[in-house]
């Protein structure tokens, strides 16, 4: 059998005397939605940042395709097909939602600073690339109407959805989201939910920190559960729901979240 | 990235402008006044690459415009090294400075980057006040000739330096245009905008950093070099602190991370000095409350501001 798209083994962040994420094991298949949830200061930010590669493990490794990317930076990590969102929505505000895109596909192109100054061909050719790319990462996200205004004047939703759009331009392999549904109702969770379908069905694997349960429930091919750093838990969503441990750590009893 | 017809119209009134305007002011003193504006907004488009589209302020731009001049006036004055080799010679080695400079400074952001770079600022004029065999010290470095001739064109009149300088600044104006709205350009912006998010779109924060700041220095090496030549004379205080905060005045008053801005800025606040030499020391008190004035109510600037009004007048 193949290596899986990621692989963590043995993963430990510590902080001090604060072991954030603690010897936590994680395989990410392709074309599959992982789910890590867990309460509050469970470690799954920090998890994330430590898969992105911006924060550089203190034991363990993560292997992308069978290879090890421990500690690479995190320009390094996206380049070889990892894309992140971020909890609190980061976009540039100021700049057209287009725009905004465009800046994801820069690591695909060569320009320079010489082709900047003499107008290449190459200069011309790539950004033109890049924008019809991200008019059509637009068009899948399902805000292309949107590209011409401001990030800062639209909906939180919108803003959502380009972020996401924003991670798909680069067309990784793996994508991963940081709470994407913080923050928006019941109706948007529910689109958003189908936008994240959609691009697993594109053939991207997801990775999901989130913390409203149905959208995890409906989404997720397998679900890992962290308490205070440590895996606890980890199966397919029918599992996880019955497990003792789990209820136990995080739904607590009967608040059903 | 074509320009709207209306700004092109506007550009080339303002270039015949100044290409006008040696041949239409019989005034030797404000032709030489505009010069040394048009010389120090080159190095002020350099500060401005850094700070307003990479977003980090670096307070070694007077330095890096001292060396520039120093440099080629060295080159010129003590080893008779022509003009046409000594300014290209001036600018790579400020570059290359900037880039020595940048891989300890760009280690630090913010706050810090400015202090580091501050301090860095005064090393390099320290180092010019006592470097005495090479730069004449504190009495500074005299006898920088004019631009040698190249066929037909000669360089020792006003009017032909007038267009010498001119003709760098309108080739600056185009390269950070150029840059500006190019993929390079985007990058810096992105990287002024939210460091983590760009690298986590595959961007080298640092790489960018660094090639900002070397432009930024070889900026501030071209118009160095320029300033020096112009003069004939150097000293210490062209590479001073306060070199780098009035360059820092004209891009706040004309306006950051606009074209305009420093050209603005510049000339304006040059000619407000102007104005104002009668007062001696205390026209230095008079910027003060119009910069408080244009940071509180104009804080893009007075380019910001001409944006803004067309804006306003739509409503």
């Amino acid at each position: 059998m193949s290596a899986p798209l990621l692989r963590v083994e043995h993963l430990g962040m510590h902080f001090g005397g604060l072991k954030a994420v603690d010897d936590v094991d994680l395989d990410v298949p392709e074309g599959e939605i992982t789910a890590v949830i867990g309460p509050n200061g469970a470690g799954k930010s920090t998890f994330f940042n430590v898969v992105s590669g911006f924060c550089t493990p203190t034991t363990g490794r993560v292997a992308l395709n069978g290879v090890d990317v421990t500690g690479l930076a995190p320009h390094r990590i996206a380049r070889l097909g990892v894309a992140r969102t971020f909890q609190t929505t980061k976009l540039f505000p100021e700049a057209e939602v287009l725009d905004n895109v465009i800046i994801g596909r820069r690591q695909h192109t060569k320009s320079n600073v010489l082709d900047a100054i003499l107008r290449t061909k190459r200069l011309r050719t790539e950004a033109a690339e890049c924008r019809e790319r991200a008019r059509q990462a637009l068009e899948f996200a399902g805000v292309l109407h949107l590209e011409a205004l401001p990030v800062g004047s639209i909906p939180q939703e919108a803003r959502k959805r380009v972020a996401i759009a924003l991670a798909l331009v680069a067309e990784p392999q793996l994508l991963l989201l940081d709470e994407p549904a913080a923050g928006i109702n019941e109706e948007e969770t529910s689109g958003l939910t189908a936008l994240i379908r959609k691009v697993v069905e594109s053939g991207i694997a997801v990775c999901l920190v989130e913390h409203k349960m149905r959208m995890v429930m409906d989404l997720s091919d397998r679900i890992v559960v962290l308490n205070q750093g440590k895996k606890i838990a980890e199966g397919t969503p029918e599992e996880i729901r019955g497990d003792p441990t789990v209820i136990d750590a995080y739904l607590g009893g009967s608040s059903h979240a | 990235m074509r320009l709207p017809p209306a700004r092109g119209v506007a550009l080339s009134l303002l270039l015949l402008t100044a290409i006008l305007f040696p041949l239409l002011v019989d005034n030797p003193y404000l032709v030489s006044v505009v010069i040394t504006a048009y010389v120090t907004a080159i190095a002020v488009y350099g500060l401005d690459v850094m700070l307003g589209y990479t977003g980090e302020l670096s307070l070694a731009q007077g330095g890096f415009f001292g060396i520039g001049g120093y440099s080629a006036g060295i080159l010129m004055a003590t080893y008779e090294v022509s003009f046409w080799i000594a300014l290209p010679a001036a600018v790579v080695m400020t570059a290359a400075l900037g880039y020595v400079i940048g891989l300890a400074a760009l280690r630090t952001r913010g706050d810090y980057f400015a202090i580091f770079t501050l301090a860095v600022g005064v090393m390099i004029v320290i180092i010019i006040e006592r470097w005495e065999g090479v730069t004449g010290g504190t009495d500074g470095l005299i006898g920088i000739p004019p631009p040698s001739s190249i066929g037909p064109l000669r360089f020792d009149s006003l009017t032909a330096q007038y267009y010498l300088v001119l003709f760098f600044l309108v080739l600056t104006i185009y390269v950070v245009w150029s840059l500006v709205n190019s993929l390079v350009g985007r990058t810096f912006v992105a990287v002024r905008n939210s460091e983590e998010l760009a690298r986590a779109v595959g961007i080298d924060a640092g790489k960018t950093h660094q090639l900002s700041f070397v432009i930024s220095a070889a900026l501030a090496g071209l118009g160095g070099a320029l300033y020096a030549v112009f003069l004939g004379y150097i000293g210490p205080a062209m590479g001073g602190v306060q070199m780098t905060f009035m360059m820092l005045v004209y891009l706040m008053i004309g306006g950051v991370a606009s074209l305009a801005g420093p050209l603005v800025g510049t000339l304006l606040v040059t000619g407000l000095m102007q104005f104002l030499q009668a007062f001696a020391e205390y026209q230095m008190m008079a910027l003060g409350p119009i910069l408080v004035v244009v940071i509180i109510f104009f804080p893009k600037g007075l380019a910001g501001l001409a944006k803004l009004l067309p804006e306003r007048w739509r409503r």
